[in-house]
């Protein structure tokens, strides 16, 4: 038997709530994320899309000021979340050439590349901050919190556009499977509503425009979805050999069960509409937690609201779970918190093992005519979990054909 | 021009921002890297910032002389001249 994995430490900065209490009470009641981007680029450029889901609480309020200046947004909101999770596993003493990080993110510090191209091209190169690379790096986050922390075992940044923050979770428990780390930060971190993603994902129809009622537009399943709301933040999890969390005496949030990346090989874009990478992966997710499709009772879809992306889960939600689809729990906490991207998986693993753990499924919101292609279990109002064992799974998709699923189990 | 009293109050302004460091202990006599613990890249943006304040240009192959807060203060008023 592999080593057993659990969960033990939790943090968070997000659209719906500046830490994780926050958020998963706001994830229970239900809350969009979504509001006017409130910034004057917006009409400079005349953008198709002018409303976001930012975080909540600035990174300003945070941070010191002199820490924040040399962190892209990305890495900022990476160690906010980290250090949370960190106070929040209550770890004191640790071998740090035992201690790993795996913390994705989708894009990096495009705000630090994109400001430092504007000052290239305005005041020449020697205005180009020294710091610009190491703040660009998309490694910037997984390296400033081995930093923050001391974690010597290796800073690893899965990049694998939307599925970042699950993969990550995926390094994260083979580190400590196979005996190279005992205790791991994962995570995920995205900072990109800046003009240009937005312009750039407005450009490949991914985005809703629904720009009058922003917090209606991220709806997941419902027949009016058209596109996902860009959302920012990011979400850790200090996760941790069950022995080395035993002998601590830890409080145990959930076991780390299983988890699995697979690659569509279809489409750059495109999901597979047959959903068979998707499919692959929970399979071999399940497989990997020694879980049967009949103990799953809740999934964190990934469900990000676009007309071609939700279905294709259903479907491999179906071909993996079989008719026990009908009996899940299934949230899609998009809805709330927009589309962190690089960060989405972690976020939603957050809030998974808080499902788990309270035994409560967060809400979907926004669902008012639900696709009748998609005949989900939808949680729309706050839903107890049953007593007894039992699984969740959360899923991520991304584009290159990225598929991430792992498996969470109470303990 | 700018006296020497008013350069080393501007580049403690700078150091303060860039470094979170309190401008009173920014002296004539102090060390950037062994009292201030400023590493090359805090350097360069401090030099970076002192340029566009002073309205001078100091040279990368002169940031390495400039050991100590007062060799800064030094340079820029030479260069102002």
């Amino acid at each position: 038997m592999p080593r057993k994995v659990v969960i033990t430490g939790l943090g968070a900065t997000t659209p719906i709530g500046g830490d994780v209490p926050s958020m998963w009470a706001n994830s229970l009641k239900g809350v969009s994320g979504a509001r006017t981007i409130e910034a004057d680029w917006v009409q400079e450029f005349e953008l198709p899309v002018t409303f976001a889901a930012q975080i909540t609480t600035p990174a300003s309020e945070v941070l010191s000021r002199v820490e924040a200046k040399r962190m892209d947004p990305s890495t900022q909101f990476a160690v906010i979340a980290s250090r949370e999770a960190w106070r929040d596993s209550g770890i004191e003493e640790v071998d740090k050439d035992r201690l790993a990080v795996a913390f994705a993110t989708g894009i990096g510090g495009v705000w630090t590349l994109l400001d430092a191209w504007d000052t290239l091209r305005e005041k020449g190169p020697r205005r180009v901050l020294p710091m610009t690379v190491p703040m660009l790096m998309p490694n910037g986050p997984a390296a400033a919190v081995s930093l923050d922390l001391g974690a010597r075992a290796g800073a690893h940044t899965p990049v694998s556009a939307c599925a970042s923050g699950t993969e990550a979770l995926h390094v994260g428990l083979e580190l400590i499977r196979s005996g190279k780390a005992d205790v791991v930060m994962c995570g995920g971190a995205e900072a990109a509503i800046h003009p240009m993603p937005i312009a750039a994902f407005a450009a490949m129809q991914a985005l809703s425009r629904r720009n009058d009622e922003p917090e209606l537009a991220s709806r997941p399943y419902d027949t009016g979805r058209n596109g996902f709301v860009m959302g920012e933040g990011a979400g850790a999890l200090v996760i941790e050999a069950e022995e080395h969390a035993l002998a601590r005496g830890a409080r145990i949030y959930a076991e780390l069960a299983g988890t699995s990346v697979t690659a569509d090989a279809y489409h750059i874009t495109a999901p597979d509409p047959e959903g068979l990478g998707a499919t692959r992966a929970l399979k071999a997710a399940l497989f990997d937690a020694r879980a049967q499709p009949e103990d799953v009772v809740h999934v964190n879809a990934h469900a990000t609201s676009t007309p071609v992306g939700d279905k294709p889960e259903y479907t491999a939600l179906k071909a993996a779970l079989g008719s026990h689809v009908q009996d899940v729990a299934v949230s899609a906490t998009k809805s709330q918190t927009g589309h962190l991207l690089g960060a989405s998986g972690a976020v939603e693993a957050v809030m998974t093992v808080l499902a788990i753990h309270e035994r409560k499924a967060p809400v979907t919101i926004n669902l008012d005519n639900q696709d009748p292609e998609i005949p989900l279990d939808v949680v729309t109002a706050p839903r107890d979990l049953p007593q007894g064992d039992i699984v969740a799974l959360s899923n991520s998709f991304g584009f290159g054909g990225h598929n991430a699923v792992i498996v969470l189990r109470n303990v | 021009m700018a006296s020497n009293e008013e350069i080393l109050t501007g580049l403690a302004e700078i150091v303060n921002e860039e470094t979170g460091l309190a401008p009173e202990s920014v002296e004539m006599d102090k060390s950037f890297t062994d009292d201030l613990d400023i590493d090359s890249i805090s350097m360069m943006t401090i030099v970076v910032n002192a340029e566009e304040k002073f309205g001078v240009r100091i040279p990368d192959e002169e940031v390495k002389n400039l050991k100590t807060v007062g060799d800064a203060v030094t340079f820029i008023s030479g260069a102002q001249a």
